[in-house]
Order: C-alpha cells, then structure tokens, then sequence
C-alpha cells in the first residue's frame, strides 16, 4: 500500500477551509471537545461528590436529581462517568505517547537504514502481532499486578509496532523523492534528514493513526478494568463501572447503560475526527481505509 | 508461488519459535516457586527440593526450554499446578466451548458484513450507504463485552428468549449447547462486522473504479454479475486480511465475553490459572492462542495466492 502525503503544497486556509466543510471532522471534533472538557469540569465541580457514599440513595432509577441513576453505593452514576472520563483519557493518551515516543524512531530508523535493520525490526513486528494485544495486556496487568499504570504499558507496548509500522511506511514513500536526495547532497546525515524532512511529511499519518489508537485505548482500558486489572477502586473507570452493572442488570440496567454509551460517543468522536483529518489532507486515503 | 508458499511458512516457523522463546521467558522472570507452591506452606525445604528435582526445575534453563518446547510439539504441555491433571485435558475441555465461539461469531461477522459492504459500495455516496455506513461507525465504537450486558438486557432479562449465562454442555444437545452460544458469538461478531464492512466496502469501490471492470461492463455484462464475480473477488484480498487480523481478536475477545456468560471455555480457564498462579496453564493458553493466530495468517498468506493469481508467480 502506497501512502503519501502532499502536504507543503497546501495553504493553511485552504486545510481550515476544507476542515469546516468536513462533517466527519466537525463532529468529531464537537465530541472529542466535549469530553475532554467534562474530564476537565470533573476537577473542580462534579454534580455529587464521587467519593461519598449515600447507601439511603443506592440503586436509584435515573430521575432529575440523579440524570443517570445512582450506583449500589449510592453514587450518582453521572459524576462518575466525569470522573471516570480523566482516567480513560490519561491512560489512553500515554499509552499513545508510548507507541509514537518508540514507534517512530524505530519504523523511521529502519526505512533509513533498510537492510538488516528493516528485517529485524519487521520481524519483531511479526512476533509482537502474533501476540493478541488483550490477551498479553492482561497477562502483563496480571503478573505485575492491576492498576492504571500498568495498564498504560500493557496497552502501549502494543501501539509500539503499530506506529513503528506506519512510521515506517510512511518514510519509505519519501525517502526516494527529490527534495531528501538535494538534502542527502548538502551533506546531511540520516538522522538529521529523518528529523528536518521525513517527520514533517509522515506527521499527518501518524495523527490519523494517533487518533486510531487513542480510540483503540479507551476501548482497551474499559476492556481491562471490566475484568479487574484496570483502574482499582475507588477511582472510578468506566470499565469498573460497567463491572459493577454486570451482576445488577435486573434491579439496576442504569448503571451498565450510561458508562458504556460514555465509552461508545468517546470511541465514535475520536473514529470521526480520524477520519476528518485523514480526509481533509488526503481525500484518497479515506478510501483506502 | 512454491516460493512465496515456502518463504511464508519459514517465516511463520520462525515466529513460532521466538514466539515460544518470549513466553517461556516472561513465565521464567516471574517470582514465585512452583514447587514451593504445590506443596504449600508447610513443606520442609528438602520436600521442595525433591519436588524441585522431580519436576525438573533444577537443570539448566536451555535444557528445560527445549524440553517444553518439545513436550508441546506432542501436546504434551506439563501438568497443572493446581489441577494434578495435565494441562492438555484442562485445555481440551475448555477449546470445545472457546473455539466454536470464535467461528461462529466469524462466521455471522462474514456473513453480515460483505453484503453491506457490497451494499454500501454499490450504492456509494447515496442514503442506503450512508445509513449503513454510519451503522457502522458506532459499531466499531461499541466494545463488544457492554454490548453483550445490553443484549442479556434486552433478550435474557427482559424478553427471556435465551439464557443469560452459563454452558449446559455438548452432552446436553447441539441446539441447547449452541443456543448459550448465541448472545455471545453476536456480541463477539457485530463489532467485528462493522470494521469488516467498512474494509469490504472502501475495497471494492477502489476495485469498481479500476479499467477491467468498465470493460466488463462494456462487453455487456450485467451490473450484479460484475459486482459480485469481478469485483469481490479482485476486492477479497484486503477482506481476507482482515478476517484473519480479526479471527486473533474474536480468539482474544472470547476471554472477556466468556467472563460476561459465565461460559467455562480458555478464557475462564486463563482468569483462574492466573489469580492461582498456575503458570503451566497460563503459559499453555498463551501459546495455544499465539500458534492460533500465527496459523491462521499463515492460511491469509495461502489464500492470497488463490484468490489473486498474480502472486502466484511472483517470487
């Protein structure tokens, strides 16, 4: 699969121009705003307290004093989808960080040298492909133990070849063009020419991917803390929360409902705004996805 | 293609043995002494090290690999810690539930997902696809295990149609096994449909705008007869890739949504050899699942060079 990107001969306006005129992108960025602005609401005010129980109030229908219902503990299942939102996005964002802090100077090293190189780290690829991402996330959570921390590495060694493979791609498509070899000929080295011109050129790649894997992220993180090796409590986590709902589905199906609709419009914001930019500055790449 | 056939299959062997290697190191690094485990709290330090001696713990770490190693070429994988039984009857018991799982649910996720996506390219641009196409952005959205707390809701609590848990068992009858089947392979599968769909689609229309088909049509070739003969089949080599990527992921996918059913297949089995710390059965799992996944591409490889005849010859 080829992949490139001409992004030096577009105009900012005419990017900002296409990007208004994008309704995947405007969308998705409307919600991926949203949420994050509730994580940030969630520091300063939240409607109840998260961290006080009201067991007079547990297991409360959704009503106008408690929009989403309340929990088995009493706790407004709203103030805790705020709260829960900080988690999923920080683990999801640095998990990110991990697979692009790594990846990319690894997939753009290899399409450099090419050679030996190349094939070790393809074959490294391979290796870690072969291992389903979930099933070694929660051996990794398992053996070192639950918890949101490592929950970020489980979920971001996996985004390491994933991005070390676009990286890769990416850089493999300009390294013939002309402009790095007239920069190859004023003397500049591999690693200079891979920072000052291939960077540049696979960064909307590696966004589009980005946002991929954070959406990924937040699926996988709610994926770890249902079954106990995410986030602990009394952090609140959507995963968690969703945990808690299983065995009360009968007396109190709230409490499943809104934390995975949480997860899903988060998920669908960020898939949106993926899509968005990778139109907006590649009209081919969306059918190719 | 002998070529190509023979470079994937050394390359599908190699990553099984590395593969191996990780695994057996990652159980190697852990703390805790198996032996010291089995015995329990009262044993005496000679006890462990007879134990030690008796499972073979105390030879050198090459010579053990290699014998794991070899013992799983026979499927002989040890025996449990916790269990006294070998690790091959735990895992036969459990595949008969957690591999029928994964197929169906591949097989719904197939069967629903090329036909929108033909659908959907078909009709690019106009309100079907849209509508079809924007289903299928929240599918990919939704994770499959609240998915599956919903579909309980809905077909196991509040309409009663099917049981909301557990695994009566093969014994108990195909239709009354395959019925506790059913919620979680279309909780596995939908999600998985989506992705499919919106690979099958944007496959197929990038095939439909190629030159051979507008010859196709010129000669005189009915619409459908180019659609789904010319087209899908030039359109199947991304599906097929994909429907392998995904078979990993439903194989994963079953460990949380065997969770959700209470249905005693791997998954169930991995939870609890992990919190026990039986590591033979976790280590068993892992390579069971890892062999799966490095199978099944292998046939994704195998099945590019049937689909499309041009690899055949290429080196």
């Amino acid at each position: 699969m080829s992949m490139h990107i001409d992004l030096p001969e577009e105009t900012l306006t005419g990017v900002l121009g296409k990007a208004l005129g994008n309704r995947s992108f405007l969308i998705g960025l409307a919600i991926t705003l949203l949420i994050v602005a509730v994580a940030l609401i969630s520091f300063v005010w939240t409607p109840y307290d998260v961290t006080k129980l009201v067991i007079a109030d547990k297991t409360q229908a959704p009503s106008w004093a408690h929009w989403f219902g309340t929990d088995h503990f009493g706790r407004d299942i709203l103030s805790m989808i705020m709260v829960g939102a900080r988690n999923s996005i920080a683990v999801a964002l640095v998990a990110v960080g991990i697979g692009m802090g790594i990846g990319v100077p690894l997939g753009a090293f290899a399409a450099a040298r090419g050679g030996i190189a190349d094939e070790a780290l393809m074959r490294v690829n391979d290796l870690v492909f072969a291992f389903p991402a979930l099933l070694s996330a929660i051996m990794i959570t398992a053996i070192f133990g639950p918890g949101a921390v490592n929950a970020i590495i489980a979920i971001g060694i996996f985004n390491i070849p994933v991005f070390a493979r676009v990286a890769r791609a990416g850089a493999l498509a300009i390294w013939p063009r002309e402009f790095i070899l007239a920069a190859r000929a004023a003397g500049k080295g591999m690693t200079r020419i891979s920072i000052e011109h291939i960077l540049p050129n696979i960064a909307t790649l590696l966004l589009v991917q980005g946002t991929i894997q954070f959406a990924l992220g937040i699926l996988a993180e709610a994926a770890l803390s249902y079954v106990g090796l995410g986030a602990q409590p009394p952090m609140p986590s959507w995963g968690r929360m969703l945990f808690d709902a299983q065995t009360r589905m009968v007396t109190a199906p709230w409490m499943a409902i809104f934390p995975g609709m949480a997860i899903v419009v988060t998920v669908l914001g960020l898939n949106l705004l993926g899509d968005g930019i990778a139109d907006i500055l590649d009209p081919k790449s969306r059918r190719r996805r | 293609m002998t070529a190509y056939l023979l470079k994937r299959i050394i390359i599908a062997a190699l990553t099984l043995v590395l593969a191996s290697m990780v695994v057996f190191a990652v159980m190697e690094i852990l703390p805790g002494d198996p032996a010291r485990l089995m015995l329990g709290l009262n044993a005496s330090a000679d006890q462990i090290e007879m134990l030690r001696n008796q499972m073979g713990l105390n030879t050198p770490l090459v010579l053990r690999y290699l014998h794991w190693a070899g013992g799983l070429l026979s499927l002989d994988f040890g025996r449990s810690y916790t269990y006294s039984v070998p690790v091959i009857e735990l895992v036969r018991e459990r595949i008969a539930v957690s591999l029928p799982l994964a197929l169906i649910a591949l097989a719904l996720s197939t069967i629903i997902a090329v036909p929108v996506g033909v659908f959907s390219a078909s009709r690019q641009g106009r309100a079907g696809d849209t509508l079809a196409m924007g289903a299928a952005q929240l599918g990919v959205a939704v994770p499959n295990f609240w998915f599956a707390l919903m579909l309980i809701y809905l077909f196991a609590v509040w309409l009663h149609l099917v049981p909301a848990g557990g695994f009566p068992g093969w014994g108990a009858g195909i239709w009354t096994a395959l019925k506790s089947l059913l919620l979680p392979a279309i909780a596995l599968a939908l999600p998985q449909a989506a992705i499919l769909a919106r690979v099958a689609r944007s496959a197929l229309i990038e095939v439909l705008n190629e030159d051979y088909i507008r010859t196709a049509r010129a000669k005189g070739l009915p619409y459908r007869a180019v659609l789904w003969r010319h087209a899908l089949r030039n359109a199947m080599i991304p599906v097929l890739t994909i429907l392998g990527l995904q078979f990993a992921f439903l194989l994963a996918g079953t460990i949380i949504i065997e969770n959700v059913f209470y249905l005693p297949g791997l998954g169930r089995l991995i939870f609890q050899a992990i919190t026990q710390r039986d590591l033979i059965v976790v280590e068993s799992i892992v390579m069971l699942l890892v062999t799966a996944v490095i199978l099944i591409n292998l046939l994704v490889d195998f099945s590019y060079a049937i689909v499309d005849p041009r690899l055949r010859g290429r080196q």
